[in-house]
């Protein structure tokens, strides 16, 4: 079956533990976690993990029901790419020295869009953000050209480009429940 | 009023109306069995041998009675000799909640003496897992934990409480729970669905309904003969929905699986709508699921939507509990009449009387077998004992022969295959059902890994029969290493101790039979009262449980014997 990298968004409650719940489930199935990214939602006391797989659809359905089926889980579910507004930020850290002696950066700020975040005399630190093809794309020029010191990508944030929202739908579902 | 923590533990599992626990003391529980000391007349707690005993007599005791197993143990050691009891609980769905004692919040993290994460072992293998730090936190935390333990899929809870919560005084005030934010543990039914489902069964030639413990577990073993009867639906059992239906139901054609009944497995491949009601397509009922009821369309009832599509493709999933879908699938469905088909089943269940059941049941000559003790004790009890299994031949012969009237009548370790699950499971049977008769079938192997539990039947005078099938072999090892090994009897073999000899040591009745001149009376004397007792039955070393379908092979592909 073809594999596919899949983005699968949980909103779980607060507490301690729920990570390791969490990706217990990618354990058992021996399934690599590509990237992770958890903060709080947009509401207060819920949390929103962002989680990057490359498995086949079968897996990442099983998976997120399994997922989901955890009491402090709200909801999860998975998207592929199309249905998704995604990013990664990365930092670069590079010799100041070395960076002068190139003449000129001004192509690659325009180019890559990228940011100065600081710089001093030893180093100096760009910031860019884009998909994961672009934040490689500027660490390779910049090893090729001045070598990189230090390189950090955060995991994946997104957001989905469907019309329902499904927390909101299903926490207004939930009240159901708990009036019943 | 003020109280402390270890009170408020005590108080928390009164007011969730328990009135039976398992356990053992312990450095980090110690405050709130101090606490239990003043409640002898409340609650009874039973001292088991090893907390893995706890484990297992509370998942008899809930099994049995469909109420919450409780158990009490200490931190460290005492939490994993639980971990087997607590993932065969969550195999097997068993509502439990297993208390730990833990070191004093301070002393968390720091390996301190005893201290183990509890919490982190048992995620994988529980439904909840909580550590309580403050005493504040108790009477939240145990009602949402007798929620989670038996509402929607039950399965077991884990509150792991520092000591310091269980000394801290603190106002008690308990409000039970019904409801927890992102958990639903009975959704609504789906009406599209039970039409869409109900349009398959008004149509079907050949239905066929394949019965797990969801049933037992929702109570709706009512409500499932009258499905069954409305619209002649035969069908088949796993080995958790053993007693489901009873066994001269007309509609009820057996046992599903590896060693199950010839005709149920055979018709599987052989129905044109397949009505999968509480059970999860275990391997050992599916066999290779590339073959497996390919022809038919199949429906899923089910309360844990994570089961849909796990091993089968399903065309109808319903979710919810079998006690609401049931009678909704049942309003929608038409009365029909499938005799033909029905009687189709005979033709396979006249093959395996002959070739398998005649010699294992009813044999004239040689060694006494399995199934003829099974048989017989189950016939002597009137078919109405409690029948609590090890796990292997034991097991199967247990499943196969005894007959069941009413329901919660097989308790066994499913899921997990635990040896060793047989005679505490029983101990908590007996505390859950005193009323009845419990009877353990164990093996010389399984029997003799949790062998210290004749101590809490002593103490205890607990009126468990226990019937040790002696082959003097690990038997179902033995089994598969005659079939796939070439006879290499590779460690299987067991040299065994003088069993009624140990049971005398601990003041428990026995005897030991070898012949089948002498076996009716033994089990005669052992049902004549209520008192424990222990029938060691010598049988045939090299029996067989068949039939059997190896492995990862087809439901069809069915052994019956050399």
């Amino acid at each position: 079956m073809e594999t596919k990298l899949y983005t699968i968004t949980v909103f779980s409650e607060n507490t301690v533990g729920l990570l390791n719940q969490i990706t217990i489930i990618f354990t058992r199935r021996a399934i690599n976690i590509e990237t992770l990214s958890v903060s709080p939602s947009a509401i207060q006391g819920i949390h929103k993990f962002t989680i990057t797989v490359q498995t086949t659809k079968d897996v990442v359905e099983k998976v997120v029901k399994q997922i989901d089926k955890r009491v402090d889980i709200l909801k999860s579910y998975y998207n592929t790419d199309e249905d998704l507004v995604y990013q990664e930020i990365a930092l670069y850290k590079v010799a100041t020295d070395k960076l002068l002696a190139l003449g000129s950066i001004e192509n690659w700020i325009r180019d890559h869009n990228t940011r100065i975040l600081e710089m001093n005399e030893t180093f100096v630190v760009f910031q860019k953000a884009g998909h994961y093809e672009e934040t490689q794309r500027f660490f390779n020029e910049l090893s090729e050209s001045v070598g990189v010191l230090q390189f950090i990508r955060s995991g994946r944030v997104a957001i989905s480009k469907s019309k329902v929202e499904r927390l909101t739908d299903m926490l207004n579902n939930l009240k159901k429940y708990e009036n019943a | 009023m003020k109280i402390t923590g270890a009170k408020a533990i005590i108080e928390s599992l009164i007011n969730e109306g328990v009135d039976t626990i398992f356990g053992y003391p312990g450095g980090a529980i110690m405050p709130t069995f101090d606490a239990l000391y003043d409640y002898d007349k409340k609650i009874n707690h039973i001292l088991t041998r090893h907390e893995q005993g706890a484990t297992h007599a509370a998942q008899g005791y809930a099994r049995v009675s469909g109420k919450v197993g409780v158990c009490l143990v200490t931190s460290g050691p005492a939490a994993t000799n639980a971990v087997t009891g607590i993932a065969d609980a969550m195999l097997d769905s068993t509502p439990m909640i297993v208390i730990t004692g833990q070191v004093g919040a301070p002393l968390l993290g720091t390996d301190a003496f005893q201290e183990i994460d509890v919490v982190g072992i048992s995620q994988p293998i529980t439904k909840w897992a909580y550590q309580i730090r403050k005493a504040e936190d108790i009477p939240w935390a145990f009602a949402r934990a007798f929620y989670i333990a038996r509402s929607g899929r039950p399965g077991p809870v884990v509150l792991d409480i520092a000591k310091n919560a269980q000394i801290q005084e603190f106002e008690y005030e308990y409000t039970p729970c019904n409801f927890i934010r992102g958990y639903i543990p009975e959704p609504e039914i789906d009406q599209d669905l039970i039409q869409e489902a109900a349009a398959l069964i008004n149509s079907a030639k050949k239905p066929f309904a394949l019965v797990g413990q969801g049933v037992v577990l929702g109570n709706a073993e009512v409500e499932l003969k009258e499905f069954l009867e409305k619209a002649d639906i035969p069908a088949a059992w796993t080995l958790l929905g053993a007693s489901a239906i009873p066994t001269d139901f007309r509609l009820n054609k057996g046992f599903l699986g590896m060693h199950g009944n010839v005709s149920p497995n055979m018709k599987t491949n052989e129905c044109d709508v397949l009505i999968a009601i509480g059970m999860r397509f275990d391997d050992r009922v599916t066999g290779d699921l590339n073959t497996y009821a390919k022809q038919a369309k199949i429906i899923h009832l089910d309360i844990d939507a994570s089961e849909f599509n796990k091993n089968v493709k399903v065309d109808v999933p319903l979710l919810g509990n079998s006690k609401e879908t049931l009678p909704a699938l049942m309003a929608q469905i038409q009365p029909a009449k499938h005799t033909e088909w029905i009687d189709s089943f005979a033709e396979y269940d006249k093959q395996e009387y002959n070739k398998v059941i005649l010699h294992e049941v009813y044999p004239e000559e040689g060694e006494l077998t399995m199934g003829e003790v099974i048989h017989k004790v189950s016939e002597a009890t009137q078919n109405k004992s409690v029948a609590v299994t090890d796990v292997g031949q034991n097991q199967m012969m247990a499943a196969r022969y005894t007959n069941y009237t009413q329901t919660r009548s097989l308790i066994t370790s499913g899921g997990l295959g635990t040896m060793g699950f047989g005679l505490p499971a029983a101990i908590g049977a007996k505390a859950g059902a005193p009323e009845r008769t419990v009877v353990t079938y164990c093996g010389d192997g399984g029997f003799q890994m949790t062998i210290q539990e004749l101590g809490t039947i002593m103490q205890e005078n607990m009126g468990v029969k226990m019937v040790v099938l002696n082959n003097h072999f690990l038997g179902m090892v033995r089994q598969w290493q005659e079939m796939f090994f070439d006879e290499r009897y590779s460690f299987t073999k067991m040299k065994n101790p003088d069993f009624v000899a140990i049971a005398k040591a601990y003041g428990i009745d026995g005897t030991e039979v070898s012949a089948r001149e002498n076996l009716d009376a033994a089990i005669a004397d052992m049902l004549k009262d209520d008192k424990p007792y222990l029938l060691v039955v010598n049988v045939e070393m090299k029996g067989m449980v068949y039939p059997m379908i190896p492995a990862g092979t087809s439901v069809t592909n069915i052994i019956l014997g050399e």
